[in-house]
């Protein structure tokens, strides 16, 4: 995977797993969603989660760091092959992002990235649009969260 | 707490601004979106997006900042099942101030939990120019103060 081209609808990659702490879910939450049972392990127990969770947002950010890790480490392959990198563009946005069970402290998520749909742009001849879905599974094998997201990607037969 | 049969369709709440800083955009970006064009203001011109830019994650999270402390202050919500839809519609830079506007959209009881409602809403992150930066619409689950009253629970 590197231009649009060379994408495949279908194509699913395990993106790595992270393992929530309770610190890191109240700095995450103390920073942008200061909720109690994001950030106080005492009323997340009275709360109807039963404990600390992370915020929605901290694990699709987590999410999203691995992605661009993955993307990063498949660039520096190609650079180190000597073949050309296509340049990404900024994501249009989000689709049909569900937090499907809450993450709690000390549960370890793995995300994975499928590509969904590839769709040239009759206005843009340079990128096309990749649309992938985006899952966390939980170390008990539920999923937890699903987004899709859009990606603009340089297409190969447009370069120089 | 509010409840679910406190809100109405149609409510608005606005809150911020917050000014988003050089060291802001680059401290979220190290952390969650380590791409040149979000790290370093210099590499970003080689970018499709020519200069650092703020992650478009970072502008959703101090959206949610502000709905939390706005909207969400005295700690009611029961959290949320997910989003519709999240659009990026302009670069934020270093620099800008966001300030949100937050409409009720809709207000269903669960269909399945006597005990609880959704609550639809559209929120907006604009710049100092007025312009729109992100819009999403999501929905907040609220606990119902008539089956709770009715069950003795309250």
């Amino acid at each position: 995977m590197n231009f649009f081209e060379d994408h495949v609808v279908g194509t699913r990659v395990e993106i790595g797993s992270h393992t929530f702490t309770a610190q890191e879910i109240k700095a995450f939450a103390l920073q942008f969603d200061p909720q109690p049972f994001h950030i106080d392990e005492a009323a997340a127990a009275r709360s109807h989660f039963g404990g600390l969770i992370a915020s929605g947002w901290h694990t699709a950010a987590v999410c999203l760091r691995l992605l661009v890790e993955d993307r990063h480490r498949r660039q520096a392959e190609l650079r180190r092959r000597g073949e050309a990198v296509a340049r990404t563009g900024p994501s249009p946005g989000l689709r049909n992002l569900q937090w499907l069970q809450p993450v709690h402290a000390g549960d370890t998520v793995s995300f994975a990235h499928e590509i969904v749909e590839l769709r040239p742009l009759a206005d843009r001849g340079d990128v096309g649009l990749r649309v992938a879905r985006n899952t966390g599974t939980n170390q008990a094998g539920v999923l937890v969260y699903s987004v899709q997201s859009s990606t603009f990607i340089e297409r190969r037969e447009k370069r120089g | 707490v509010r409840c679910y049969e406190d809100f109405s369709v149609g409510e608005m709440v606005e809150a911020g601004p917050v000014l988003v800083t050089a060291d802001d955009i680059k401290a979220f970006a190290a952390q969650f979106d380590p791409q040149p064009m979000h790290l370093d203001g210099a590499a970003a011109q080689n970018t499709i997006v020519g200069g650092l830019l703020a992650s478009g994650l970072h502008v959703v999270c101090l959206n949610k900042r502000l709905l939390v402390d706005a909207f969400l202050v005295d700690g009611g919500s029961m959290g949320s099942p997910g989003v519709e839809e999240v659009r990026y519609l302009a670069p934020v830079r270093a620099g800008d101030s966001l300030a949100m506007r937050l409409e009720v959209t809709g207000l269903r009881p669960s269909a399945s939990r006597a005990d609880i409602g959704f609550l639809k809403f559209t929120s907006e992150m604009r710049n100092a120019s007025g312009a729109p930066v992100m819009r999403m619409t999501a929905t907040l689950i609220f606990p119902r103060r008539d089956v709770a009253a009715a069950t003795g629970t309250a």
